[in-house]
């Protein structure tokens, strides 16, 4: 029966239509979904460039690519107002410090895309003094978006693919409702002769004896 | 003075407005979701809405277009791959962040280098998407994609190609650079008639060498 | 004898023991004595004319164990440059800065103590720039090695033929190459000399800028996370309740260390690196490197005329790109939020059209090559220029000129705002569009004309009051000009070849170069010293925004907190380039 009354949603309707079976209710889907669906169609992406891919993120947001059609245009300048630091840029190790703050700042549930190859790996600054070879050793990332820079087009694709990890979050699993093991702070790494991550003190403290 | 400055630019964005609606009624449905409709929306006459509405619709990728590189095969008549590839290094040396990694092995034995590689990688969290090596390769193995939906959850996994992901066919290479593949078989086809050419000069002398 | 010959043959008259002519090989102009150095550039400012000192750098020649200072001093009424090297021994680098003559060369010599490690005695604020306080070593001294390090040249050695792939931060996670100073401990505890120099010198400056009432000074940092510094740029402001009494730019958050990659390259592979130092107008960047190296090859003259003509076009594109992108973010910087932006951003996507056709990219083209420029312009896309040209561009530029100029909301914020004196200007080495707001019609294209630029008929744009609305109508005019030059580019452009040659590896000979062309955002130059093999010894590129931001304290000391934001987006800076 079930099988039967099954509605196949078409392609272009499948990031609206939430719900197409009165079983899922009962299976208590709905709320997963409703609460899913809420949040994939109104992630606010920080307003925070670093270096050639901001100009393509800015595209992303302008007339031709238009991110309000995923309910993203709300670009917010303040840390505590946004769900999503796209990585845009070189990050280099001056500026890292004010980057983990700001992810520090930020309010759960929240999410990182490393968009382009800088922010991803490094990038073609890899070997450069300055240049930190990916934020991911940093910050937890959600999506990588390659390219150098990657199209608006691309880095659409890369906010598709982050709804679609939304969609696959359950919130019973989630650990930002968990109040024992909810997440500390990341450790604000220091400028010294070098940058320097709390982690490594006691290899820093070593090496600075020998 | 007194407003008429906030009026002006107000009007701008209502005429905006209602152009795009007037070309709505003009174009009826070709307007949107058509190739027809895209390329309107890229040409001179634009007027009211611009916005291409990815992923229903898609900008055309301009044959020059370059994202990452791929490596060419071509596809034989008896069913075998032949990678155009001879590993001669020079994508990796003109490579300016130098994210090309070539293996190259010998022939153990003769001890002359193999003309294709074993190993071969980009990686393209380094890359710079500057289609250096597919300007200087001389064998036009390797060339710029025009494929750029390669976001990933994991970049250790997906983000480094290896052989099998950067080997691409000959004929993709035709459908995505018409003009270039028509170009590289015209001058290959010149190089093969003059070889042939000369292989019946040749063999026309010796018979002749042969008959005296 | 022509005038350059003749300031020199009268510079070596007047200061016969202090100066001598540069007879090493490919070199030109004189090394000066470090003592009389004050004096020489003071005879040439006041006597011989030359008050435009555009560009200071250093060298490392570690064979020879001298740091050398390279000066570029032009005329501002326009003319070829005098170049003056200034060599001082490596282990006691000290040469007298030239801070109290020429203002402008404030954050130039900073940046040479910073990555070569020349002291300019009597540089009244000599602290790092792009670097942090604490930083171990100059990291442009040829001895310095960064953390991962693999080799001295380009290309490396393991990527063929036993090209293992191998993340090299993986292999040296924390770098070996790290050396730490005498008096660090425990990272924990561990201060920096100077850390604390940058508020201590701006309460100074506060304090004598003070109204003298009793107030409180606060000190507000803008950025490096700013939505509206235009990138990761910050500014330490001192605030006396709304009026700033002092305030010092601090950069470096994006520095990317442009210029030790570029020498560790090979010449060609320098060219998609200049893509991204100004990011905005990527053409501009290539057109300056690829004349620099073609000065030291030789090839300047033997460029195919398409060629020229292509790279005209080129540019004048990505200079109309540019300052529409400024215009629609003054705008919103001045609080119209994002509206027009969007109608600027909308003509520049069809700008970027043209370029992904054309280039293969849509920022990054990467199109230009020592000889020549990479790719034709196919007739359909020839067809689309024509089309943007002669058609949409002039009749969307009027519509912005419409609702933009005349618009009360513009004018009282930015009339009288930031005001910078055609005198500071030149003493500042201002360039581009904030030089000629200022009065100054200085334009590189006319005064020392580069490529084919003498044959089109154009104006250079002039604005007299230097204040900020005079800077966002410079960029109008400058769109109107570009058109203008385009319409001739087109018209006149001829069939042939658009390149001499295209070896990937090009030994350039002994020597040095310095090439400059008209960027959107000014003077863009690139000064290359060559040692005969095909790496560049010495990269060094003279940006724009970086020298622009010379002026901005002092466009802003006076006015309000809300202006500061104002007077930096009509500087039309991009911190890729500022802090490369």
């Amino acid at each position: 029966m079930a099988e039967k009354n099954k509605i196949t949603v078409p392609d272009e309707l499948k990031s609206t239509v939430a719900v197409t079976d009165i079983q899922e209710v009962f299976d208590g889907n709905l709320i997963e979904k409703a609460y899913n669906w809420g949040r994939r169609n109104s992630v606010w992406p920080m307003f925070f460039g670093l270096a050639c891919c901001a100009i393509e993120m800015i595209s992303t947001a302008a007339s031709r690519f238009d991110l309000s059609r995923f309910g993203m245009e709300v670009m917010r300048p303040s840390p505590r107002q946004s769900d999503l630091l796209i990585i845009s840029g070189t990050v280099t190790k001056k500026m890292l410090p004010a980057i983990v703050r700001l992810y520090n700042q930020m309010p759960e549930p929240k999410y990182v895309i490393a968009m382009g190859a800088c922010a991803s790996g490094g990038g073609p600054f890899k070997e450069g003094y300055n240049v930190i070879a990916g934020i991911d050793k940093y910050l937890p990332v959600d999506v990588y978006v390659p390219g150098c820079p990657p199209t608006p087009q691309a880095l659409l694709f890369g906010l598709m693919k982050l709804q679609e990890k939304i969609d696959n979050q359950k919130i019973s699993e989630t650990s930002w409702y968990d109040k024992e093991n909810a997440g500390d702070p990341i450790p604000i790494p220091v400028l010294g002769p070098d940058i320097m991550d709390p982690k490594d003190f006691d290899k820093i403290r070593k090496q600075a004896k020998g | 003075m007194y407003g008429k400055g906030i009026l002006e630019g107000l009007l701008v964005t209502l005429k905006h407005f209602f152009g795009t609606f007037i070309d709505d009624i003009r174009k009826g449905r070709k307007r949107y979701m058509t190739d027809e409709g895209v390329e309107y929306r890229r040409s001179k006459d634009v007027k009211g809405i611009f916005t291409v509405q990815y992923p229903e619709e898609r900008l055309p990728t301009p044959e020059n277009f370059r994202f990452v590189p791929f490596l060419v095969y071509d596809e034989k008549e008896d069913g075998t791959n032949e990678i155009r590839c001879t590993s001669c290094g020079i994508c990796a040396k003109v490579c300016p962040p130098q994210c090309i990694w070539i293996e190259q092995t010998t022939n153990p034995k003769t001890g002359r280098p193999v003309p294709e590689p074993v190993k071969f990688f980009i990686d393209i969290d380094i890359c710079m998407n500057c289609g250096f090596c597919a300007d200087f390769c001389p064998f036009d193995s390797i060339k710029m994609d025009h494929y750029y939906e390669m976001a990933s959850f994991d970049r250790t996994k997906t983000n480094i190609l290896d052989l099998t992901k950067l080997s691409k066919p000959a004929s993709y290479h035709a459908e995505i650079h018409p003009i270039h593949f028509a170009r590289e078989e015209e001058i290959r086809r010149v190089k093969e008639q003059k070889r042939e050419e000369r292989r019946l000069a040749k063999e026309q002398r010796l018979n002749k060498f042969k008959s005296e | 004898m022509n005038e350059i010959a003749v300031v020199k043959s009268e510079l070596e008259i007047r200061f016969p023991d202090a100066v001598r002519k540069d007879d090493r090989e490919g070199f030109q102009g004189y090394i000066v004595e470090k003592e009389s150095l004050v004096e020489v550039a003071t005879a040439l400012r006041d006597d011989f004319g030359y008050d435009y000192l555009t560009s200071v750098t250093g060298v490392d020649y570690i064979e020879e164990d001298i740091l050398e200072a390279v000066y570029h001093f032009y005329r501002s009424t326009g003319g070829k440059e005098l170049v003056l090297h200034v060599q001082t021994p490596r282990n006691n680098p000290v040469i007298p800065s030239l801070y109290k003559i020429f203002h402008g060369v404030d954050f130039q010599e900073r940046e040479a103590w910073d990555l070569i490690g020349i002291k300019f005695e009597g540089h009244p604020d000599l602290r790092r720039i792009l670097l942090w306080e604490g930083f171990n070593g100059h990291p442009l001294q040829k001895d310095w090695k960064e953390a991962f390090y693999v080799e001295e040249k380009k290309p490396f050695d393991n990527r063929w033929p036993e090209g293992k792939i191998q993340q090299i931060e993986e292999l040296n996670k924390f770098g070996k190459n790290v050396r730490y100073p005498e008096n660090f401990h425990d990272p924990e505890s561990w201060k920096p000399e100077h850390e604390d120099l940058l508020y201590a010198g701006l309460l100074d400056l506060a304090e004598k800028t003070g109204s003298g009432l009793e107030t409180d000074h606060v000190v507000i940092n803008m950025g490096p996370q700013h939505p509206s510094t235009h990138g990761v740029f910050r500014m330490a402001v001192v605030v006396d309740g709304e009026t700033i009494t002092a305030l010092k730019p601090v950069m470096g958050y994006l520095h990317r260390n442009h210029e030790k990659i570029g020498e560790r390259n090979t010449y060609i592979q320098n060219i998609p690196y200049t893509d991204r130092l100004d990011y905005i107008s990527s053409l501009s960047n290539n057109f300056g490197y690829a004349m620099a190296v073609e000065k030291l090859l030789g090839y300047t003259n033997e460029i195919p005329e398409r060629a020229e003509y292509l790279r005209v076009i080129m540019a004048e594109l990505t200079r109309i790109s540019n300052h529409l992108w400024a215009i629609g973010f003054l705008l919103n910087d001045l609080g119209a939020y994002f509206t027009p932006s969007l109608y600027a951003i909308q003509e520049r996507e069809l700008i970027l059209d043209i370029f992904e056709e054309v280039t293969g990219a849509r920022m990054m083209n990467n199109y230009h090559r020592f000889g020549g420029v990479a790719k034709d312009i196919l007739p359909d896309a020839m067809k689309k220029i024509e089309n943007l040209v002669l058609d949409r561009l002039p009749r969307k530029v009027d519509e912005l000129d419409k609702y933009l100029t005349k618009s009360e909301l513009l004018q009282s914020r930015t009339e009288g705002v930031g005001v910078l004196t055609p005198e500071d200007a030149i003493n500042m080495c201002a360039v581009g569009p904030v030089l000629r707001a200022s009065g100054v019609p200085y334009d590189v294209r006319r005064a020392d004309p580069y490529s084919i630029y003498d044959r089109f008929d154009f104006d250079v744009a002039v604005r007299y009051h230097g204040d900020t609305y005079d800077r966002y109508l410079i960029r109008m005019d400058e769109i109107h000009q570009s058109l203008r030059i385009l319409q001739q580019a087109l018209k006149d452009i001829p069939e042939g070849p658009i390149l001499l040659r295209n070896p990937y590896n090009i030994k350039a000979p002994k020597g040095e170069a310095y090439g400059r062309v008209e960027g959107p955002k000014g003077e863009l130059g690139f000064y290359i010293v060559s040692d005969g093999t095909s790496n560049p010894y010495r990269y060094h590129v003279r940006s724009p925004s970086f020298i622009n931001l010379t002026g901005l304290e002092k466009m802003c000391v006076g006015q309000k907190v809300a202006d500061v934001v104002v007077i930096l987006g009509s500087i039309d800076i991009i911190l890729g380039e500022v802090d490369r």
